[in-house]
């Protein structure tokens, strides 16, 4: 689960890491208002749940209220589009105004779990401002990393190595050490499956301060953190993804005209990338579960047909040991509840196949039974063409 | 010979008298796993029954009860997701040296600590988030349905559940056995990888060949690629799920994720080559993959009766 910057900052403020002053507003002028508390320059943020917004063109910085207020009124309710939200940009709904700072450095710090090693792994470069990716590319020895011991946890001789690594003044050591350790403490208990802050940056006048900050939460560990589930913006997600997530569906919208429905993640996957070997789009990922039941299905179908660019549904399933004739009742009473008129091609694999192709094939419905994935592409595809 | 499971597996279920426990224990018993114990916190003293009735095993409190009174050498783990790192730690503990993690959902930190746990024990974990292994006609651990299996020479090694069964399926239908088929499981922390599952089976006289079914995410794919480039003499198959994947959105599975360009399916269909490995086009191509390769090497595809 992804937060705002804002949200982040709260966090690890909490956890000790300092942040500049400011406030999150949600109209013009509130955002005077807030300038006007926060005194000379501020920077104008729009809080989505993508990156790029600098380049964007989401902040600004404004040296009087007023201004802050125009800026404000230029953004809120618009469509800001990024390198990271697509084409289609994202709306900005909420600001943070914060205190404008005197930047002498900038840096990168990340902390996230490296799968090879099975541990967290703090990684830091000079390079502030800039993607981590990028650096990664072309100077991956710019990029110092530090894996933290699972049980002993973050130890000061590690935020040393870090902070001697940037070239950070070494006044700053205890003021570093306390803001990687916040850092650490804030990872653990929060469960997070990545911090950013990028940059980190040292003031003219020597603070060490966290000027942007991304959190993603780990969505299985959310059961036992109700206030940062709490923090989730639905207005940062897609509506069908949304209602997917409310009945414990693995739905991703995409861009293609084949919807298809499958269970397990990995033959979901299989199932979109043949589909467009079979010369189709796929227009959404969508993983009923290992055991999809009845209601599964149909929630499942009523969220596929609502992308309208769905021309067609494949819904592919190998039962294994779940049963096809349950699969294909669901398939058929989600069909007639939903009255649809989308063609549909169906592929079943498991226990009373045959029972299950003949629930389908006597439905009356505008069903199509097909034998392996490579048939039932072909003929999702097909029929997505209208053929 | 197989590779982790065969007839002197003894296995006891973590969870056995849950729905999902349970009903995958009855499936093991009428594969002819030993299913010897379960285990149940709380439940211990009483006796889990096969719905038919025709076989019983006792049910303890603890792993370390279980497995002393009854000889078990092998856990299979259904336990939900915030007590599956606990049950996994548990069963280690109790110096079982295979087990095998159903659960799907576990927090990452969780897997972090039962990682350093597991650390410098006997104990062999697959999983979790993985349907299990199958030593086709000789036991099952796991949710795999036992039927689209036939004893053979080829191994599967994959990350997906269904997608694994896809394979199975396809290789079954053409009358190609498998020898082990082991899910490693989805989740970005998983304790047995490509590589430890390419190593055990490129050891076992009765695995002739293998196959590799990846998908998006992480850098186990190409680690296994590097592994077999410099290790493996026996052939090999690979396919990779998500080529279609965007980047930057977990595809189902914990782990299957394009984060910041790294963990596509291009790098890794590459990577597979680089290794002379066969790459399937298409995942319905997998089973006829895997025919003509041990046609051109000259290997039996038939499987054992």
């Amino acid at each position: 689960m992804k937060v705002h910057e804002y949200q982040a900052k709260h966090i690890l403020a909490h956890f000790g890491v300092a942040t500049p002053r400011g406030e999150v507003v949600f109209t013009p002028e509130e955002a005077r208002e807030a300038a006007q508390r926060l005194g000379a320059a501020v920077v104008v943020k729009a809080q989505i749940h993508a990156g790029g917004r600098g380049k964007g063109g989401g902040v600004k910085l404004a040296r009087t209220p007023e201004e802050a207020e125009r800026i404000a009124g230029s953004l809120l309710g618009q469509k800001l589009v990024t390198a990271q939200t697509g084409l289609e940009g994202r709306v900005v709904r909420r600001l943070l105004i914060e205190e404008g700072l005197d930047i002498v450095k900038e840096f990168y710090i990340g902390l996230l779990v490296d799968r090879a090693s099975a541990r967290p792994v703090f990684m830091a470069s000079s390079e502030g401002g800039v993607e981590i990716e990028v650096v990664a590319a072309e100077h991956p020895e710019k990029i110092i990393k530090e894996y933290v011991h699972a049980a002993a946890g973050f130890q000061p001789f590690q935020a040393r190595h870090l902070a001697f690594g940037l070239g950070l003044d070494p006044v700053l050591l205890q003021e570093t050490t306390k803001i990687f350790s916040g850092l650490y403490r804030a990872f653990q208990a929060t469960d997070a499956s990545l911090i950013e802050i990028n940059p980190f940056v040292q003031t003219r006048d020597g603070r060490l301060l966290a000027l942007d900050a991304k959190m993603t939460f780990d969505d299985n560990a959310l059961f036992r953190h109700k206030d940062i589930q709490e923090l989730r913006d639905l207005n940062e997600e897609d509506s069908l993804e949304v209602k997917a997530s409310e009945y414990k569906l693995n739905y991703i919208r995409l861009n293609g005209e084949v919807g298809c429905m499958v269970n397990g993640a990995g033959l979901a996957m299989a199932t979109m990338d043949i589909i467009q070997y079979a010369g189709g789009r796929p227009a959404n990922f969508l993983d009923v579960g290992g055991g999809a039941n009845e209601e599964q299905v149909k929630r499942g179908f009523e969220i596929i047909l609502g992308d309208p660019n769905v021309r067609a549904v494949l819904i592919n399933i190998f039962g294994g040991i779940m049963r096809c004739d349950i699969v294909a009742s669901g398939v058929v009473a989600a069909a007639k509840s939903l009255g649809t008129k989308v063609p549909v091609v169906v592929r079943l694999e498991g226990t009373n196949v045959e029972l299950g192709q003949k629930i389908l094939a006597e439905s009356g419905l505008n069903f199509t039974v097909a034998q392996g994935m490579k048939d039932a592409a072909e003929k999702v595809v097909a029929a997505a063409r209208g053929h | 010979m197989s590779v982790l499971v065969d007839h002197n597996t003894r296995l006891l279920v973590q969870g056995i008298t849950g729905r999902e426990g349970g009903f995958h224990a009855e499936q093991a018993v009428l594969y002819g796993t030993k299913v010897v114990a379960g285990v149940t916190p709380g439940k211990g003293g009483a006796t889990w029954t096969t719905k038919t009735g025709a076989y019983s095993a006792p049910v303890f409190n603890t792993v370390r009860e279980a497995a002393s009174k009854t000889g078990a050498n092998a856990s299979v783990i259904f336990v939900p997701p915030p007590f599956a790192a606990d049950a996994i730690m548990e069963a280690a503990d109790a110096g079982l040296p295979l087990v095998v993690c159903i659960t799907e959902g576990i927090p990452t930190l969780d897997m972090v600590r039962a990682m350093h746990f597991l650390r410098g024990t006997a104990t062999r974990l697959i999983g979790p988030n993985c349907p299990g292994v199958i030593s086709p006609g000789r036991c099952k651990i796991g949710i795999m349905p036992g039927s689209i299996h036939q004893p053979g020479h080829v191994g599967v090694i994959s990350r997906s559940g269904t997608l694994t069964y896809e394979a199975v399926g396809q290789l079954t239908a053409l009358g190609i056995g498998q020898s082990t088929c082991l899910g490693i499981g989805g989740d970005p922390i998983i304790g047995t990888s490509f590589v430890d599952a390419l190593r055990l089976m490129n050891e076992d006289p009765e695995t002739h060949a293998m196959v590799v079914i990846g998908e998006i995410g992480g850098t186990g794919e190409e680690e296994a690629a590097a592994f077999v480039k410099a290790q493996v003499k026996k052939p090999v198959v690979g396919f990779i799920a998500g080529r279609t994947a965007p980047p930057g959105r977990r595809m189902g599975h914990a782990g299957a994720i394009i984060s910041g360009g790294k963990g596509t399916a291009a790098d890794k269909i590459a990577a597979l080559r680089d290794a002379g490995i066969q790459v399937a086009e298409s995942p319905a191509l997998i089973g006829e993959t895997v025919k003509e390769m041990l046609k051109e090497k000259g290997k039996s595809v038939e499987g054992k009766p």
